[in-house]
Order: structure tokens, then C-alpha cells, then sequence
């Protein structure tokens, strides 16, 4: 009897204040329709308040890159805001420079829309959505590494420059119980525009490339969001040295494959970086490119070669290599993409060779 | 109710700031106090937001105590109540904070949810019931406290802001001494005892 009359009461307490907090929630948290407006009235929405404005905007389907989903840990959901709704706040700090500060610039998951707002986005953004797709395709392509081929079907085309990646979330699987979203390159031509195909390198203890390599099957689905980033082909530059490894192949892929396509004039030098001769791939593939087209060379580098990889290609570390290759920064740019002890030790090597930082291009993640 | 001790509310609100610190003498709250005392500004903003949830809290528990709970025989249940409205409480303030004082919410509002486990708080819900406080009492021994417990972690943060940087032994670093200075103030503020004595 005790013991029911303890519950019983527990129960009810809680839920009153349940309900009160809920009815305080309803109430105070209701701020009305608020308007924001983007980019100087080239977008105008209008969104209930009370949310962040980072979930306000995809409500409206425009999609801020953002890896943490909204926890203030990753920083990459920036926007400008043209008048300012207040302090950047602690969880911010870490995040925003003090040039940013003054411009205005606050994450967007950490801003509540409370009232109208304007704000500024690069307008890249407007053209990123939600993608749900279906896997059509797996291939090991080394011992840890694997492709996906993702069919799109709604919506069934995406139009994106060679070089930008894609947010691709994880569902719980096993032990873990959040769904993440993490960026991966797109290895796939801009022109093939129903599909997109990615290369990836399985992070022991990662959560999202063990969902991919051991979780996924073919005829799966899954959505991810984009394309982001600014690693494309930017202006300038008669020759382009590609520096790649790993997984960092992807985006070189669609550049090499995109300029090909479009018969653009300009040399190109792809490097290649792996250890072993079990950790190439694509290797035929460029080779046969090399044949075929006058204005591209593949270079292809083993820095711990054995006997048995019987390896006749270039050896050592990439960097002396790309030295090796490279004279100088003449009328040339520089693609980087691989692990950031790779990219920061090719950006050391490249600025020795003359390269100024701007025609040096690297994604950071 | 009636039972309360004549002890006069002026007495208890001093006490509990020093004689009697939550943090020095009774040692409740020390996760936060040692965790977030490295920077004056963010411990100050935290000492102010225990000061307002204790307030707020001790007063509504008070009343739920003596209208819900003796009533109903449900005494043996404080612990569990005290900390389900001291959550619902914390949730609601930082609404209303949110809504209505703007400024300070945008200083204060990420160590709210922190606060509803700071034992600090549950500890004043409890001692005023085994002290058997009146109501005016219960209001001047959580603003007291509050305001005690702020003091506290201020002066302690303001310490260890000067003494960054200084060179310490290995050994001392970071928390240990920490421990040391907390063992410090709270004989300074053992030192206000006899001045005024609630029981």
C-alpha cells in the first residue's frame, strides 16, 4: 500500500510539473512568425520563432554545414549577422576570431530566432539540400578503403563544382546510439548528375565510416546533405599540381576528370602519396588517362616500399617527390587533400618552392 | 510550523553567508566551485545563477514541503521531490530568462542546467527542513546562502586569476592547490563563527 501511494504520488508530482514546464514552453517559448532575411533580401522566410537559427533555416530547407548538429562543437555553422541580437556567447568563443566578432559572425545553432533577423550566407548555400539516395554500388578498393556509389532519388539530380563534398549521416548501429554527419569528398564528375560516388577510408573506432564500411549494404538508404566547401577549381594557373593520399584521392579524381571533360587548357601533375604498394588504387585508371591525354601526368610515390611490392615508381616521403617534380610556383596552383599532417607538411614544402598561400587550395577537415 | 526556532532571520542570512558558507564550512557544491573558478567573469556569472535558482528553489520547496508533502504523510520522499522541482524550476527560469531578461540570460544562461546538480541547492532544501524553518527564515537562508556561496567561488576565482601564470611547484598545480586555497578561506571564514551561531 506504501509503496503504491509512493509511486502513485511520485508520478503525479512529476507530471504536473511536466505539465508545467511544457505549458511554460508553449507559452514562453512562442515568439511568433519572425522574418529573416538573407543576403539583402535575396531570400526572405519566414520561420516560428523559438528554435535556433541553424534548425529555423533547414526547416526552410537552407542547409548550413554543420558536423555536430547543433552542440557548438564544431564550428562550422557560421553566419553573418547584419544587426547584431546580442553578445557572441561563451560556447562561441572558441570559435569566432576577433575579425569575425566585429563583423558580425555568430554559429548559427547557438543563435535563437527571436525576433526578425538579417542575416548573410555565401550564396553557395541556397544550392545545398537534402539528398535521400539509394547505395547502388560498394567496391573495396584497398584493404581498408571502399567506394560508394549513391543513385539519388529525391531530389534525382545534384549540381555541384568538382572538388565540394557532401555531409552523409550515420544512422545508430550496435553500441552507438547517436546518428552523426560527417563530410566526404565527392570522387564522382559534376556532369554524372544522378549519382554521386565517394571514396572512403575506414577510421578504426570512427563512427561514421565503420556505419559505411560494415554497416551499409547495397540497396540501402541514405541521406546526406550538400555539396559544401570551396575546394574547387579557382581562377588562374596554367599548370595544376594535384598532392594526394588516402582517401584524399576523391575530389582529385572529379577536378582531374571535370577539366578533362570540359577540355580546358591546363597541365596537370597528380601526385600520388601511399606507403605500400597494397595501399594504391585507381592506379590503372590514371595510368590510362596519362596515355590518353598529352596535358596530364600521374605520379604515383610508395614511401616504404618492400622487394615484393617490386615498385620501379618514384619512392620517398611526397613531399620530396612533389620538390622533385615541381621547380617552381610559376603560373602554377596547388590541390591538396589527405590527412592535415600531409597537408601541412606539402603547404611547407610548396611555399619553399615559391607557391604564395593563395594559390595553394586545401580542404580543412 | 509552529515549532520554528526563534532564531531571528537577520542572524541566519549572516551566518549562511559566512560563519556558516555552504561551500566553506558545510563543503556542498565543490564540483563546480573547483571547476569553474579559473576565470573571474564565468565564476561570478555561475555564483549569481546558484544565488537566483537558491532562492527561488528553497522558497518553492518550502512551500511544497509543508502544504503537499506533511500534509499527505510524504515526507520520507524529500529527497526525490526536492530534486524533481529543483529540475522543473531550473527549466522554468531559464525560460522566463529567456523571454524576459534577454542580457542576463545570454550571460547566465548556459550554467542553469549545470546548477540543477549543484548538491548546494538540494542541500538548503534540506537543512531547512531538518532545521524546521518558518517561511521567512527559508527565504533568508537560501538568499544567505546564495549570495554565500557566490562570494565563495568570486573571491576563490579572483585568487586564481592573480596567481596564472606563477610559477608552482609540480606537485601544486592546478587543482591541488586549489584544495590548499578552499582549505584556506574556509579557516578565514571559520574565523566569523561565535559572531553568530545558528544550529
Amino acid at each position: 500500500m506504501t509503496v503504491l501511494f509512493t509511486v502513485l504520488s511520485l508520478s503525479i508530482l512529476a507530471t504536473v510539473l511536466a505539465a508545467i514546464v511544457v505549458l511554460a514552453d508553449y507559452k514562453l517559448n512562442d515568439y511568433g512568425i519572425c522574418k529573416i532575411d538573407i543576403n539583402n533580401g535575396a531570400r526572405s522566410l519566414e520561420v516560428n520563432g523559438g528554435s535556433s537559427l541553424l534548425s529555423s533555416l533547414a526547416s526552410q530547407k537552407i542547409f548550413i554545414p554543420s558536423a555536430c548538429g547543433g552542440k557548438a562543437t564544431c564550428g562550422l555553422c557560421k553566419v553573418t549577422l547584419v544587426e547584431s541580437v546580442g553578445p557572441v556567447l561563451p560556447t562561441e568563443e572558441p570559435f569566432i576570431s576577433e575579425a569575425e566578432r566585429e563583423a558580425g559572425v555568430r554559429l548559427s545553432c547557438q543563435v535563437k530566432v527571436k525576433q526578425d533577423l538579417k542575416i548573410r550566407i555565401p550564396d553557395e548555400f541556397f544550392n545545398i539540400k537534402q539528398y535521400r539516395t539509394r547505395v547502388s554500388e560498394i567496391k573495396q578498393l584497398t584493404h581498408d578503403i571502399k567506394q560508394f556509389r549513391f543513385q539519388l532519388l529525391e531530389p534525382t539530380t545534384i549540381d555541384f563544382k568538382a572538388g565540394q563534398y557532401v555531409q552523409i549521416d550515420s544512422k545508430p548501429y550496435g553500441k552507438v546510439t547517436e546518428a552523426v554527419s560527417r563530410a566526404y569528398s565527392i570522387s564522382s564528375v559534376p556532369s554524372e548528375n544522378n549519382i554521386i560516388e565517394l571514396i572512403i577510408r575506414l577510421v578504426p573506432g570512427g563512427i561514421c565510416t565503420t556505419f559505411l564500411h560494415e554497416h551499409v549494404n547495397e540497396g540501402d538508404e541514405i541521406t546526406f546533405a550538400g555539396p559544401f566547401g570551396d575546394f574547387y577549381l579557382h581562377e588562374g594557373g596554367d599548370e595544376l599540381i594535384f598532392i594526394a593520399g588516402g582517401s584524399g584521392l576523391a575530389p582529385i579524381r572529379s577536378l582531374v576528370l571535370d577539366i578533362l571533360e570540359k577540355n580546358l587548357e591546363k597541365k596537370m601533375k597528380f601526385f600520388f602519396g601511399a606507403v605500400r604498394r597494397r595501399d594504391l588504387y585507381y592506379l590503372d585508371f590514371f595510368r590510362e588517362l596519362e596515355e590518353k591525354y598529352d596535358n596530364f601526368t600521374y605520379i604515383p610515390a610508395l614511401s616504404g616500399a618492400t622487394p615484393e611490392d617490386e615498385w620501379d615508381g618514384e619512392q620517398g616521403l611526397i613531399t620530396d617527390v612533389v620538390a622533385r617534380h615541381v621547380p617552381d610556383a610559376e603560373r602554377r596552383q596547388a590541390y591538396l587533400c589527405g590527412s592535415p599532417g600531409m597537408i601541412n607538411a606539402c603547404v611547407q614544402v610548396l611555399t619553399k618552392i615559391g607557391f604564395s598561400r593563395d594559390a595553394i587550395f586545401f580542404d580543412e577537415f | 510550523m509552529g515549532s520554528a526556532p526563534a532564531i531571528s532571520p537577520l542572524v541566519i542570512f549572516l551566518a549562511s553567508i559566512f560563519s556558516s558558507n555552504m561551500v566553506l564550512s558545510n563543503f556542498l557544491g565543490m564540483c563546480s566551485f573547483i571547476s569553474v573558478s579559473s576565470e573571474y567573469k564565468t565564476a561570478s556569472g555561475l555564483g549569481k545563477a546558484v544565488a537566483l535558482v537558491m532562492v527561488f528553489t528553497t522558497i518553492l520547496n518550502w512551500l511544497i514541503y509543508h502544504y503537499v508533502m506533511i500534509p499527505l504523510g510524504l515526507d520520507y520522499l524529500r529527497y526525490l521531490i526536492f530534486i524533481i522541482v529543483i529540475a522543473a524550476t531550473v527549466q522554468i527560469i531559464e525560460m522566463v530568462m529567456d523571454r524576459y531578461l534577454s542580457d542576463l540570460h545570454m550571460k547566465l544562461g548556459i550554467f542553469l542546467p549545470l546548477i540543477t546538480v549543484n548538491c548546494a541547492i538540494l542541500g538548503i532544501s534540506l537543512f531547512m527542513v531538518i532545521r524546521s524553518y518558518g517561511f521567512l527564515q527559508t527565504l533568508v537562508f537560501g538568499l544567505g546562502s546564495g549570495l554565500g556561496w557566490w562570494l565563495a567561488i568570486a573571491a576563490l576565482a579572483a585568487i586564481r586569476e592573480k596567481m596564472a601564470g606563477k610559477e608552482l611547484p609540480r606537485g601544486l598545480e592546478g587543482p591541488a592547490l586549489t584544495f590548499i586555497i578552499t582549505g584556506l578561506m574556509a579557516l578565514a571564514f571559520v574565523g566569523f563563527s561565535g559572531m553568530f551561531v545558528v544550529m
